[in-house]
């Protein structure tokens, strides 16, 4: 699968309260709704300036934080194709994948704000297509990689009637 | 010979049919227990309805608590409120109702034991490990799964040990101590670890100062944080009438830690977190002066009834400063309870503080004391992200119930 779009930079310790605003917790049953304010704190404009298959691309520890299920939702909801990062917070990026939102670990320094990015899933290989240059991406766990090809883990789950993962 | 294991190794070991894992495993692990709050329960739920259209494994052992927008405060949220009520019923789950308080101290003082593996839909959920469970945050989606299945995938995770000896100075607890340490290892440092608090300090601290420890293992990233049991963990079990569940866990002899950290205690000063993360630590002294528009003492970290009897001390027969709002939250109706009885709450209120149902209150930016553009708050919670008590222009510093209150007195961060 091959994935097309522009970058959307954000810094270091992007938390799920810039991601999904602790005062919108009333629209956490309404995720479209949700979704209009997806990284807000971090970016008051975000949601009107990307386009769907645009991706997030951050710093270090993008997702610290709360639990809430609903930042990787609204990011996947909203149609962005995949957040990139120096490195993830470890319930975000579980989160992440457990909904089908790919999450990709790399060197963010190599791409600047709207470089158009294309990433191909089965060669590994993130190209960023306005610098001339490739990016390595660090490999998920076999596990997750399962998880993500099954669309998530409530479709795992179902698939394969339980678990079929270790 | 057997492989000298850490309790986290232990514990999940314990939970895989007999298997034997180490640090680095995935593994499908069975839980004791999954939980999810009023933020998180009704995606859960909604998850739920699609594995097995309600059914739980273990309806006994799965709770909902109402707490973080409680009592609600919009149409929306008393929405979410009744999903949650009746799904519960229509599905025997356990429901903790508005006014018991944060679900972490209830898990703590009624369903957790210690052996136990522990899910919850609250980052926070790694406060449990305090009394010897493997209790660990996840999102709706893993939380539904465990709902429904009574099982889980999970990493086994390295454990750091984190060995702290020395005797805390006067007016330094044990907020002041992790603050210091998420300060040393970072925001990210210790990500996917499992972090064992060690050592004579935590030896001869109460449940409830090594609560606060554990709560905030995830401000460093941590998959949990974890203290071995003891006589202390046996006497808060008894307290809550669970004697009978208490087993003594601990890492083996040998067991492999990825990483030792020594701290001494007895050099920490009171500390506070400024803005916009945990990790952002600095002395008290150095801050004293910054004027504050509000000061909150409660939440699952530090609203504790010990907690409330060290601000007690300090608010007795004084007031806050007229320009300083003070809030005061229970983390539990128990609490509340014997606050009262103690005359705390009598206290505060004299204070002028305005003394709220147990529950989260301000700290998630929902209700209670979302702040105004431009003000700051000190509170004892666990967090001072951008936005996080509702509203991104303002500003939030965290510190000890003793900081807090000597701080409302004089209308700015100062120290006794």
């Amino acid at each position: 699968m091959i994935l097309k779009g522009k970058a959307w930079k954000f810094g270091d310790s992007i938390s799920t309260d810039h991601i999904t605003p602790g005062r919108y917790f009333h629209l956490r049953t309404n995720l479209p709704e949700l979704a209009k304010h997806v990284l807000e704190d971090a970016d008051p404009d975000f949601a009107k300036k990307f386009s769907k298959g645009d991706f997030v691309v951050a710093g270090l520890n993008f997702g610290l934080g709360s639990s809430r299920e609903h930042a990787p939702q609204i990011i996947k909801i909203s149609g962005l194709n995949a957040v990139l990062a120096k490195s993830f917070a470890r319930i975000f990026f579980r989160n992440a994948i457990n909904i089908g939102l790919l999450v990709l670990e790399c060197d963010t320094d190599k791409i600047k704000q709207r470089d158009e990015i294309e990433i191909n899933l089965e060669k590994g290989i993130i190209k960023n297509l306005t610098q001339k240059t490739e990016i390595v991406f660090k490999p998920l766990p076999k596990v997750m990689v399962t998880i993500l090809k099954d669309k998530g883990l409530v479709n795992h789950i179902k698939k394969h009637n339980g678990f079929n993962l270790t | 010979m057997k492989t000298p294991k850490t309790i986290s190794e232990k514990i999940i070991s314990e939970h895989t049919g007999g298997k034997s894992v180490i640090a680095g495993e995935f593994v499908v692990a069975n839980i004791d227990l999954a939980m999810a709050q009023d933020g998180t329960g009704p995606l859960t739920i909604q998850e739920i309805k699609k594995l097995t259209k309600g059914k739980l494994a273990n309806p006994k052992k799965t709770i909902f608590f109402i707490d973080h927008s409680a009592p609600s405060c919009r149409k929306e949220l008393s929405n979410a409120h009744k999903t949650i009520r009746e799904f519960a019923k229509e599905n025997g789950a356990v429901l903790s109702e508005v006014g018991k308080g944060v679900c972490h101290q209830l898990l703590v003082e009624s369903y957790v034991n210690p052996g136990d593996l522990v899910i919850g839909a609250d980052s926070h959920t790694c406060t449990s490990g305090a009394i010897g469970a493997f209790a660990t945050g996840m999102g709706s989606t893993d939380v539904a799964v465990g709902m429904a299945l009574g099982k889980i995938w999970l990493k086994v995770p390295e454990t750091w040990k984190i060995e702290i000896s020395g005797k805390l100075k006067e007016n330094v607890y044990s907020k002041d101590l992790i603050l210091y340490i998420i300060g040393k290892i970072g925001a990210d440092g210790a990500t996917y670890k499992a972090l064992e608090f060690t050592g004579s300090t935590i030896q001869n601290m109460s449940m409830s100062e090594r609560l606060t420890l554990t709560n905030m293992a995830v401000e460093a990233g941590a998959k949990t944080g974890i203290i071995e049991t003891d006589s202390k963990t046996k006497n808060f079990l008894k307290k809550y009438g669970r004697a009978n569940r208490f087993r003594h866990i601990f890492s083996d002899e040998g067991a492999k830690f990825e990483k030792v950290i020594k701290i001494d205690a007895s050099i920490i000063e009171p500390v506070v977190s400024c803005p916009d993360t945990v990790d952002n630590v600095q002395s008290v002294r150095k801050l004293k002066g910054l004027k504050i528009d509000q000061v909150f003492i409660g939440t699952c970290t530090n609203g504790r009834i010990e907690d409330l009897r060290i601000a007690a001390r300090i608010l007795k027969k004084k007031k806050r400063h007229t320009n300083t709002r003070l809030i005061v939250i229970p983390a539990s109706q128990t609490i509340y309870s014997e606050a009262l009885k103690e005359g705390l709450i009598k206290i505060f209120v004299d204070a002028d503080a305005v003394v709220l149902a147990p529950g989260c209150g301000p700290c998630v930016g929902v209700h209670e004391g979302i702040l105004a553009d431009g003000e700051i708050c000190l509170s004892t919670q666990n967090r001072n992200f951008k936005g996080r008590m509702g509203n991104p222009n303002s500003k939030i510093y965290l510190c000890s119930p003793a900081t807090a209150a000597i701080s409302a007195i004089r209308g700015e961060i100062a120290i006794k």
